[in-house]
């Protein structure tokens, strides 16, 4: 059972089999597939209309996203999508002044002098300054967290995208310190307390206390043909394409615009690009 | 021998249990903190490893410093030795214990510890400290167990011994550098991409292990009839007293390296540690102190009368200690998390739930440690008699 849905994790990218009853996702495969995983060796097939590349990357065209307003929707969709709980909502009853040590958050906004600490300088420019930053995981190429996880519950797929088992994590942290751009969440505290059964998105398992995670690239989406959920909801401020096909949107942006990363000197390779 | 350990005097008892009451009260600490998850502890988002990794941190070293007894007494055949070693590598497995513990207790699933040893990954080194902390445990179990028995029947300890005692040398070496390897590989901590971390930890290892034994065999003269003697105490004083110092010296040439060159991303945590960094410095004073006694004990521990009076070198051994745990056990872990990776300074305090979970681990270690001294010095007195 570990080994198939690990196999199942990497090749089509769904970590929702882990709740009871996910049926949309099961339903993206063909029936009698469904039928088949009844069984012990079954062999998982992607879903024909999966996307696939050889590394997947994102543009985030900085000029299209002027305020926090234009962020907040993006954010939204994202922690929406995937369960991410609001331990700051002040109306849950367990809401507390000190949760914020213990926030998650898959992607996020930050001020310039934040998410590039190192190209930031005191006489930056009126609107960098002012100007809110999106970050989230960049998807390494060479990722530092992959090399320290001592159980491989991250992991690198064959598509780039930086995934983790969330059933497999032991909790250790050490992913967090290794990684340079703190886009990594431990849940300190059972997660399923922030989050109201309305809001729960079914087709995404929610988390245990005790593991970390992060954002997934909206694996689960990719796996059935659609676009991450914040690309979707960007209103094209962000394009997500693969990184290695000369044609695809984000190579036609990153030849036509200076694009910047975040701390490229340290040899991690991320595969967000932000243009300016 | 175990027999040895459960007879003796009411003192003997009434200490044992005091210590099982301390280990109970953390248990119980640390079922609260299995039911409601790491939220009882100070750690957050930004600083992800505290307490817990931090004693790991310094424990590992305490452990490895019975090399120092080691290496004298076999490799040099240094006889005067022979008389402590047993001690040495009893404290080495109180140590290592502790630490796994530490581990253990630090993790968010401990019920799924297994999956580092049913999914082994090379390529971490958390999995070689698993490894190497493990191998050194039962190297010294093994070895420990031998030649004291043998001691016992008065018999030279059996010849197998002796390759797993070499061994434990290089050992002994790696474990300590394999700790500072998981920090000091990181991309993006400045306070510890340093190449001198490994060195620097195993100087302020020799110098705390060995101070921590010389306060041992004072309190054992105090309350046995077993002396640990005046010279293998003097010698272990010449041990610590070269070890602080290159200690300091290695602190000094990374505080070069990291104030000549300027680079922020490095002198950032210096400069939380030791004035306090946009208003935040909660170690300050700490780390001050740290460093005033280590260096207060290099003073003490140059000059030779002070040295040989055992009363001064006790007091310069607790500066020693403390100050290497300062270091260690409070600012190397912090230190390397603020400000964090996107130049947030978010500081951490221990909470005192981890804080009793931290006592409740040194008092399994010290459970350990009496229970294996007991049977060292009991056989001592046997065999002298
Ligand atoms: S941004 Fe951090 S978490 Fe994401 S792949 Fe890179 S190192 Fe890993
Ligand atoms: S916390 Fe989980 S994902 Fe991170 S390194 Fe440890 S086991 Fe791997």
């Amino acid at each position: 059972m570990e080994s198939n849905r690990r196999k199942f994790l990497k090749v089509a990218g769904i970590s929702a089999l882990g709740i009871a009853g996910a049926k949309p996702v099961l339903n993206a495969f063909a029936s009698e597939q469904e039928e088949e995983a009844q069984h012990a060796d079954v062999e998982i097939r992607k879903n024909e209309k999966a996307l696939t590349a050889r590394q997947w990357a994102m543009v985030i065209d900085t000029r299209k996203l002027q305020s926090e307003e234009d962020l907040k929707p993006i954010i939204e969709a994202c922690h929406k999508t995937h369960n991410v709980p609001d331990v700051m909502d002040t109306e849950n009853a367990e809401y507390d002044e000190d949760n914020q040590r213990h926030v998650i958050k898959w992607i996020w906004e930050e001020e310039y002098k934040h998410a590039f600490p190192t190209k930031s300088t005191e006489f930056l420019d009126d609107r960098l300054k002012n100007l809110p930053f999106l970050v989230l995981c960049n998807h390494c190429e060479n990722p530092p967290c992959v090399r320290v996880c001592p159980t491989k519950a991250t992991f690198k797929r064959e598509d780039g995208i930086v995934l983790m088992d969330f059933h497999r994590c032991i909790g250790c942290r050490f992913c967090m310190a290794a990684c340079p751009y703190g886009s990594r969440s431990f849940n300190f505290r059972d997660p399923r307390e922030f989050i109201k059964d309305e809001d729960r998105n079914p087709e995404f398992p929610t988390r245990m206390k005790g593991v970390v995670e992060k954002c997934n690239f909206c694996a689960e989406r990719l796996a059935v043909g659609k676009q991450p959920a914040c690309v979707e909801a960007s209103n094209g401020a962000i394009a997500f394409g693969d990184l290695y096909d000369p044609e695809s949107e984000v190579r036609q942006l990153l030849k036509s615009n200076y694009t910047i990363r975040r701390k490229q000197g340290l040899g991690t390779g991320p595969a967000i690009y932000y243009i300016v | 021998m175990l027999e040895l350990t459960v007879k003796g005097s009411k003192k003997y008892f009434g200490w044992m249990a005091l210590v099982l009451g301390v280990i109970g009260i953390g248990f119980c600490v640390y079922v609260w903190q299995l039911i409601s998850g790491l939220q009882i502890t100070g750690m957050s988002r930004d600083v992800s490893w505290g307490f817990y990794i931090a004693q790991l941190t310094f424990l590992v070293g305490v452990a490895a410093s019975a090399v120092m007894l080691v290496i004298p007494h076999y490799l040099h055949n240094y006889k005067a030795f022979g008389r402590i070693t047993i001690l040495g590598e009893f404290l080495a497995i109180a140590s290592v214990t502790m630490c796994l513990l530490f581990v253990i207790v630090d993790l968010g699933q401990p019920m799924r510890l297994f999956n580092v040893i049913l999914h082994p990954t090379p390529g971490s080194v958390l999995f070689w400290d698993m490894v190497v902390l493990n191998g050194y445990l039962f190297l010294n179990l093994i070895i420990g167990w031998n030649v004291l028995e043998a001691e016992r029947n008065q018999v030279p300890p059996p010849g197998w011994v002796k390759p797993l005692i070499y061994l434990s040398v290089p050992w002994a070496v790696s474990i300590h550098t394999v700790t500072a390897f998981l920090y000091c590989g990181l991309p993006g901590r400045g306070y510890w991409l340093t190449a001198i971390l490994a060195p620097r930890f195993l100087s302020s290892a020799f110098a705390a292990g060995p101070s921590l034994l010389v306060l041992l065999c004072l309190l054992i003269r105090k309350i046995s009839k077993f002396d640990p003697g005046k010279e293998q105490i003097q010698s272990l004083a010449k041990i610590i007293t070269y070890a602080i110092i290159l200690n300091v010296f290695f602190f000094f040439c990374e505080l070069f390296v990291v104030f000549y060159s300027q680079i922020p991303e490095h002198m950032d945590h210096f400069k939380y540690l030791f004035t306090g960094l946009h208003g935040h410095g909660v170690l300050v004073p700490w780390m001050w102190a740290s460093l005033g006694l280590m260096i207060f004990s290099i003073i003490m521990l140059v000059i030779p009368s002070v040295r040989k009076n055992e009363t001064t070198l006790a007091i310069a051994c607790i500066a020693v200690f403390a100050g290497t745990w300062i270091d260690k056990g409070m600012g190397m872990i912090s230190g390397g998390f603020v400000p964090n990776p996107l130049h947030h300074v978010n500081e951490y305090v221990p909470t005192v739930p981890e804080l009793v979970i931290t006592i409740g681990v040194y008092g399994i270690g010290v459970l350990i440690l009496t229970a294996l001294f007991k049977m060292a010095i009991s056989i001592k007195e046997e065999v002298a008699a």
